[in-house]
């Protein structure tokens, strides 16, 4: 078990310096730069942009520049920075982590500006997994428990409604009703537990709905399986034979579901972001990739990856503490 | 001799999925809701122009008392804020946020087969390799691959063949539609990899099957026996997820159209007018209600008619 979870944690180096790569590729793939505007440039400036930032030189050098900044290298010796880890060893200054400054943020690092940023997407997104999970799970052990009644029907429709409605859509119609009809919660912006409220609800429908389902699904195929009928033929009542055996079982697809899903909390609250106006990390990608700021771009895609990579890692050796019959060699 | 024998047709898979379709209530309701929609899409915005004269794109001249104009008969969901009848812009939105749905699944549904299906059939190193690439992929915000095939292939860059499709189906030399029609080509190049996965399991639990063996005795190309054999006994798994990409695909290119990178004014789709809409919530909420209603009606249409699917073609796997 050890051995797989350091194995695995190892893999998650060279896939993400991969993705890294990719990323790298992508963006200088894509035409335009971050000095690109309306008025031409003179070539004189020009030039002088490209060399302070080193992109006059030929790429497979910007490359490998580019990768040893984002893992590690020795400091150079006139080198004053402050970003990164940084460490001496054996007499050399090492210098780890470090994607640099950001291009259209003039002076502000990518680290700073994520580790200032990430907190409130943070907090919406880990706050609306937790309600939608129970919210998910509630209504998809009573829609599996009740199958074919009046309250599985309901529940799943209610799902479905949540997976068809655009949070775009579901959000502003939330901010008319309790912010704008009746003065519930703040209509937008940052501050106070109330003001989490109305984004958290937005952004945890589609999840609750997702979960709901797979809830569903799950429940209905362990209450057949034989060790449900083992269970109830060695006399357990029927709570024990719900929450210490079907339940185990029967969330394993939520528990698989729980990867892409923070990942995508965490990086998709874009749209919830815009509508209550939250200073979160989702956006600042989108005028990342918009302003072709480069170093923010991949800081924000090399720390998103590694997250989900550790997210997965996590949901796999949860399986074995789910499913006994599941093991790692 | 014996008369009269009554000969039995034996149901195919088909027949028997289809009879299972129209059991489900739920799913024959998204079906009719479909077609409903397509219909309107199709012929509505015209039936609009003849009997009142409105059009999706045209801004009246008189006065200042029609923009924004609140749901009444004349105007069944009220008017934008240039003035424009909504229902029209709705059902002219429509046409573009539906072939977003068709065009794009049709593009994931062919890389995505083809990708899983000679993934699974060659196996061993390529498979491995070709999976790989798949997850690395998985792991790049699709916002960064869809922002990059849209500025490297758009505008003057266009290639050829998509300006081709857009004159086509939307009048020659349209510079902005033929920009849409980019968008949906790059939509589905982001949304092939759950397919390609889906695919491939199918055709790695196949291939080792007798009538692969048999073609392969038989001196089937590799290529024949990909395509003329495995790939249309994957066809049941392909069509049910096809039908839950084409939502996806639809909130997705909604989701860009609200930040401003899909499709832009004087074009418009759910997405972009739902975006339009947000603007003025709290004083003219029919702006987002309409277009945002009219979607969430058609996805969750979808939704229940991809349930249906499935359940009717694959009634072993589990339901969610």
């Amino acid at each position: 078990m050890l051995s797989f979870i350091l194995r695995r944690l190892l893999i998650i180096i060279p896939m993400a310096l991969l993705v890294v790569t990719l990323t790298w590729g992508l963006i200088r793939i894509a035409p335009g730069t971050f000095y690109d505007s309306d008025k031409k440039l003179p070539p004189a400036i020009k030039a002088n942009i490209e060399k302070k930032y080193g992109l006059d030189k030929p790429w497979y050098q910007q490359y490998f520049l580019m990768l040893g900044n984002v893992t590690c290298r020795i400091k150079g010796t006139d080198e004053i920075t402050e970003n990164g880890l940084q460490f001496s060893l054996a007499g050399y200054d090492f210098k780890c982590l470090d994607f640099g400054d950001s291009l259209k943020y003039q002076g502000q690092s990518v680290n700073e500006i994520i580790r200032r940023h990430l907190p409130y997407s943070a907090t919406i997104g880990i706050l609306a997994y937790l309600l939608a999970l129970m919210v998910g799970l509630s209504a998809g052990i009573i829609a599996a428990l009740k199958q074919n009644t009046f309250w599985d029907y309901g529940s799943m429709a209610l799902a479905m409604l949540g997976l068809s409605v655009p949070n775009f859509v579901f959000g502003p119609i939330l901010v008319l009703f309790f912010a704008i009809g009746i003065y519930l919660f703040p209509p937008a912006r940052w501050g106070g537990f109330s003001a989490v409220i109305l984004p958290v609800i937005t952004l945890s429908a589609i999840y609750a709905a997702y979960i709901a389902r797979l809830t569903r699904a799950g429940m209905l195929e362990v209450m057949r399986s034989d060790y449900i009928r083992t269970a109830r033929a060695k006399g357990l009542d029927e709570k024990t034979v719900l929450l210490r055996h079907a339940l185990r079982g029967g969330i394993i697809p939520v528990v698989s579901f729980t990867g892409p899903a923070l990942a995508g909390l965490l990086a998709g609250t874009v749209v919830v972001e815009r509508v209550f106006a939250i200073p979160g990390l989702g956006n600042i990608f989108i005028q990342s990739v918009l302003n072709r700021d480069e170093p923010l771009t991949l800081g924000i895609v090399a720390f998103l990856s590694i997250l989900i990579m550790i997210f997965n890692l996590a949901v796999d050796v949860s399986y074995g503490f789910l499913d006994p019959r599941i093991r790692y060699e | 001799m014996v008369e009269n024998v009554e000969i039995i047709k034996g149901t195919s898979l088909w027949r028997d999925a289809w009879k299972r379709l129209l059991k489900n209530k739920l799913a024959v309701f998204g079906l009719v809701v479909l077609a409903i929609m397509a219909l309107l899409v199709i012929f509505g915005p015209e039936i609009i122009y003849l009997t009142t004269g409105f059009t999706a794109d045209g801004i009246p001249e008189d006065g200042n008392l029609i923009k924004s104009f609140p749901p009444s008969l004349i105007h069944p969901m009220g008017t934008d804020e240039a003035g424009r009848d909504m229902l029209a812009r709705v059902l002219q939105g429509g046409r573009i946020s539906l072939m977003v749905g068709i065009i794009s699944t049709f593009v994931s549904l062919i890389v995505g087969v083809s990708y899983g299906a000679i993934a699974g059939y060659l196996g061993g190193r390529i498979d491995n390799l070709m999976m790989r690439v798949v997850d690395m992929i998985y792991a790049i915000p699709y916002i960064l691959i869809v922002i990059v095939l849209l500025s490297v292939f758009g505008g003057q860059n266009t290639p050829g063949w998509i300006s081709f499709l857009s004159d086509t189906f939307g009048g020659a030399g349209n510079q902005g539609l033929s920009q849409i029609f980019m968008l949906f080509f790059a939509l589905g190049l982001v949304s092939w990899l759950t397919m390609a996965r889906v695919v491939r399991g199918q055709v790695l639990s196949l291939k080792n099957q007798e009538f692969v063996v048999a073609a392969k005795a038989t001196g089937v190309s590799t290529f024949g026996i990909i395509f003329r054999h495995l790939v249309p006994n994957t066809l049941g798994p392909v069509i049910v997820y096809a039908t839950l990409t084409v939502p996806s695909v639809m909130l997705t290119e909604a989701f860009l159209s609200y930040l401003g990178l899909g499709v832009q004014a004087p074009f418009a789709s759910w997405g972009s007018l739902a975006s339009d809409g947000i603007r003025n919530i709290a004083i003219f909420p029919w702006q987002l209600i309409f277009p945002g209603l009219t979607m969430a009606l058609t996805l969750f249409s979808l939704n229940f008619l991809g349930d249906g699917l499935r359940d009717a073609l694959d009634p072993q796997t589990r339901k969610f």
